[in-house]
């Protein structure tokens, strides 16, 4: 591991309401450097939590603390609103799942780009318009000019994601979270979204905070793998030692996972211990 | 080759713009409803009624004339015979003669009209100028004081009889403050001064030059049509709180806070640009539902206008001037209904081909 | 947590764990913490406050009133407020107070007979158009689009003019502009009820159209409708009032409050109370019944659900 752009360390986020208090996240620590580093678990086990938390773009309702969450160099969670509004986008990008959803349908998905850009530099219209179509045209859209111009609903699955990662690379960051960027889109296409992302990682020395459920894909796809349940991390390892996992739960979904040439017999299914959910140790 | 599958996603994503039908079926919809509302009159006017001849001429009038209208009517004839004559009669726009002016109906609601147009115009003018800001504004604060608060005022805004605020604007902003220029469109002495051009008084003031007369008509009709459109206000500021908290949960408004727009940005920026159409339709609306404050409102303030028109007629029984009037009011509705969804055409790009 | 356990639990501790167990539980959780929420919601209650007072004020009417609210007493017209006439008294010297607590009662009574009307209406035409569905539902639901076509009041004003002036007449012309909404309610209820399983057992047992209309969808339907209702009282206050005010709804002498209003007019510019007075009675029954029913929409749409 590179030195870590993002070190976190027993990050917790809490929701209060009028009937309870829930601990979305707990204890969760780690360290992303210039790597693709996976968080992995079933929906609910508080992993998109992780990635909005660190960028504090949870609802007010929720509260976040944390032993330390530095990104170069600065405390994320004591910088002002202002300061983390620099912060976003310029420094740390995230991408969606389903850019159907994530991408504004009443604004060309173009202007979108453009506004990215200039939210973080004082350029005139034209010149970031320029650099919206040069950045298009690097996330392998071939008729920049065209697509410029096109409403969200116009575009593909596939092509709104480039869109998207072309938007969220704009202003140069450091750090990308994606948050199952590849979960709402065809196989084929999922490739082509893979194969940008990791090449951004390798040219341009980026952090890759990529959160998943599929076992499979981050096995071959990510350098690290932290696997989450019910809020915490219960087991880190390195992605090509997955099958190494020692954690019951790790074990018990590498199992429950159907493999092509394998007998077909009956998947296994998980048996849900208490003491899965039982608090970890802290880390210093 | 991968342009060609991409345009055919894109082409593809046409289809589903297609939600609002051909415009053959939106014609024919309107037809079906117009006939709807000729026959809706007709029952009021003529068939509910225990004798529609008095319900036309009052009781005050001679046999004679009880006689021609009686025939005029048709009411020897069958029922559908009277129905066809009633929808070719208001077809041409021959919806009989006054009582109270003795002019043809079609008249009469001509020269008053502007007058409620104008009146309307400028209540939802300050209903959306005012009621939008405020439900945006309560979005952002969801669930906090000044949420509740304005919940709370909204709510009033609701609950206030609209000819009661009339007169109580007129002792406050008349009597005690001198802050309004009471009844009437203008002072008594400016009256008759401009002759109608649009028939908005304001305007026809302007384009002559006659500067007193507008300062005039300008005090006279600030106050009704504040009071006009509060309750539109109420309407609107709730409508566009809920729309933009639906607009607030959307994911591309991460997506606009990731790149580091601030929460007024993003509110402003995006997601009030999703709202516009709803917020046509709705405006539309409420400037339609301004017609019913306007018949209350109209005799608060003795305003000269459609709304003071058909009270008038209703309290001399006068049914021919009241079905036209009624009749006015539903053809309007619609025009508004169209209207909206033309507008919604135009704002929405997923409607457009 | 063992069965054991389980049974050992407070009517509280059921109402409110996390664990349910069956299809019931879940049910009065709801209500619970619905009735919680609404409980929590001071706005609420103060709207169900002033809805029970108002029925005591018509209930207790001749108990609470000072004098009688017909007796006139032209030698004391137009009194300001005071001891001795609460809320002072009109051009015939009748005691404001007193005609206002009395036009109570007309106040409910329209309401209560608007609903009591509407609802059946409403439902009848809904039920019939979703379940039938086609050229049937085409037709009821066209006939309810051109009555939503209009404003209530001015809709209400032409019935209330070819009816002529009086009370019972405004209830009708009222309830005949108020039921389109209901209808459309009941028509989605109903075509959601309709394409359950247990619709289709009780089809295949031999039930027919009226039996399944009369005893599975209505009772479905009518808690929805009543809650519609309530949340258009409000609506219907102002309405009569309007019509009363127009002089179409109860004729003078009787104490209607939008009436009241209008017959002050005249003297408002000396004597504010005559329209201050029974107009502030409009604005504070109609601004419960919109605090309850807005309470009572929280409560209910699950949307809003914590």
């Amino acid at each position: 591991m590179t030195d870590p752009i993002l070190s976190v360390r027993n990050l917790n986020v809490t929701y209060l309401s009028s009937r309870a208090t829930l601990n979305a996240v707990r204890n969760v620590s780690f360290d992303i450097g210039r790597e693709k580093v996976a968080i992995v678990g079933e929906s609910g086990s508080g992993k998109s939590t992780v990635g909005r938390a660190v960028v504090r773009l949870l609802t007010p309702s929720a509260k976040i603390t944390a032993d330390r969450m530095d990104f170069e160099g600065k405390n994320l969670l004591s910088l002002s609103e202002r300061k983390m509004q620099d912060v976003r986008g310029r420094r740390i990008s995230m991408i969606l799942q389903d850019p159907k959803y994530s991408l504004n349908p009443v604004v060309t998905v173009g202007e979108q780009v453009t506004e990215a850009y200039r939210v973080h530099n004082k350029v005139p219209h034209k010149e970031a318009k320029e650099r919206a179509l040069a950045q298009l045209a690097s996330v392998q859209i071939r008729d920049p000019a065209h697509v410029y111009d096109l409403y969200p609903h116009e575009v593909s699955g596939g092509m709104g994601q480039r869109i998207m990662i072309a938007m969220m690379l704009i202003p140069e960051p450091s750090l990308i979270i994606a948050d199952e960027p590849t979960s709402a889109l065809d196989v084929t296409v999922k490739l082509q979204v893979l194969a940008i992302l990791d090449d951004l990682v390798r040219d341009r020395g980026i952090g890759l905070m990529f959160i998943s459920h599929d076992l499979n894909l981050v096995q071959s796809f990510c350098d690290r793998v932290l696997i989450m349940y019910a809020g915490q991390v219960v087991e880190e390892l390195r992605g090509d030692e997955l099958g190494d996992a020692k954690h019951d739960y790790t074990k018990g979904l590498l199992a429950s996972l159907p493999r092509i040439g394998d007998r077909r017999g009956r998947l296994s299914v998980l048996d849900r211990k208490d003491s899965w959910s039982m608090p970890v140790e802290k880390r210093p | 080759m991968r342009r060609g599958l991409e345009a055919m996603m894109i082409s593809n994503a046409g289809i589903l713009r297609t939600r609002f039908g051909t415009g053959l079926s939106l014609v024919a919809s309107i037809l079906v409803t117009l006939f709807g509302l000729l026959a809706l009159t007709f029952v009021i006017g003529r068939v509910m009624p225990v004798d529609p001849v008095l319900a036309i001429i009052g009781d005050e009038a001679n046999q004679e004339t009880y006689n021609r209208v009686y025939q005029q009517l048709g009411l020897d004839q069958p029922i559908y015979v009277q129905f066809f004559r009633y929808v070719s009669d208001m077809v041409q726009g021959n919806f009989g003669v006054a009582i109270l002016t003795g002019k043809p109906v079609i008249d009469d609601i001509i020269r008053v009209f502007p007058a409620t147009v104008e009146l309307a115009t400028l209540a939802i003018i300050f209903g959306a100028g005012v009621g939008i800001p405020l439900g945006v504004y309560a979005a952002t604060k969801r669930d906090r004081l000044a949420d509740h608060i304005i919940r709370f005022l909204t709510l009033i805004g609701y609950s206030t009889p609209v000819f009661w605020l009339g007169l109580i604007g007129l002792i406050l902003f008349y009597a005690k403050l001198g802050w309004s220029g009471g009844t009437g469109r203008v002072e008594i002495y400016y009256t008759g001064i401009v002759q109608p051009i649009t028939g908005f008084l304001l305007i026809d003031s302007a384009i002559t030059g006659e500067w007193d007369v507008f300062w005039s008509a300008a005090r006279n009709i600030w106050l009704p049509a504040v009071i006009l459109g509060t309750s539109s206000m109420a309407y609107i500021s709730r409508m566009t709180r809920s729309f933009m908290l639906e607009q607030l949960s959307q994911e591309y408004v991460i997506t606009a806070r990731i790149k580091g727009l601030s929460a007024r940005q993003v509110v402003w920026r995006h997601a009030f640009l999703n709202i516009r159409v709803q917020l046509v339709t709705i405006v539309a609306l409420a400037y339609g539902s301004l017609l019913e404050g306007a018949v209350l409102i109209e005799t608060v303030f003795s305003w000269p206008g459609f709304g003071a028109y058909l009270t008038s007629n209703l309290m001399i029984g006068d049914m021919n001037a009241v079905m036209a009037c009624v009749l006015l009011v539903g053809i309007l509705f619609i025009g508004l209904n169209l209207l909206s969804d033309i507008l919604y055409r135009v704002f929405d790009p997923r409607t457009r081909s | 947590m063992t069965v054991d356990t389980r049974q050992n639990l407070t009517l509280r501790q059921w109402m409110t764990t996390e664990e349910v167990t069956n299809g019931r539980q879940a049910f009065v959780q709801k209500v619970y913490w619905g009735a919680v929420g609404f409980l929590q919601n001071p706005l609420a209650l103060i709207g169900l406050a002033v809805i029970v007072v108002l029925l005591l004020v018509a209930a207790f009417a001749p108990l609470i009133a000072t004098h009688d609210p017909l007796a006139q007493d032209l030698g004391a017209a137009l009194q300001p407020p005071s001891a001795a006439h609460y809320f002072g008294t009109d051009e015939l010297g009748r005691d404001i107070f007193s005609r206002i607590v009395f036009g109570s009662r007309i106040t409910l009574y329209i309401v209560m007979l608007v609903s009591v009307i509407v609802g059946p209406i409403g439902m009848a035409v809904g039920m019939t158009a979703g379940y039938f569905g086609g050229w049937t539902d085409k037709v009821l639901m066209r006939v309810t689009d051109i009555f939503l076509s209009f404003p209530s009041l001015v809709l209400a004003l032409a019935f209330a003019a070819a009816l002529g002036p009086g009370l019972e007449n405004a209830v009708i012309a009222i309830a005949l502009t108020a039921w389109p909404p209901i209808a459309r309610l009941a028509r989605a209820e109903t075509m959601t009820i309709r394409s359950s399983d247990f619709i289709a057992a009780a089809t295949l047992q031999g039930a027919g159209s009226i039996r399944i209309l009369r005893h599975y969808i209505f009772p479905l339907c009518l808690p929805s409708v009543i809650v519609r209702i309530t949340l258009n009282m409000a609506g219907i206050i102002l309405t009569a009032a309007g019509l009363g005010f127009l002089g179409l709804g109860a004729q003078p002498p009787a104490p209607e409050w939008g009436a009241m209003t209008s017959a002050g007019r005249r003297f408002m510019l000396d004597s504010w109370w005559v329209v201050t007075m029974p107009g502030s009675a409009i604005l504070i029954v109609s601004l419960a019944f919109n605090l309850f029913g807005d309470g009572l929409r929280d409560f209910l749409d699950p949307r809003h659900g914590r």
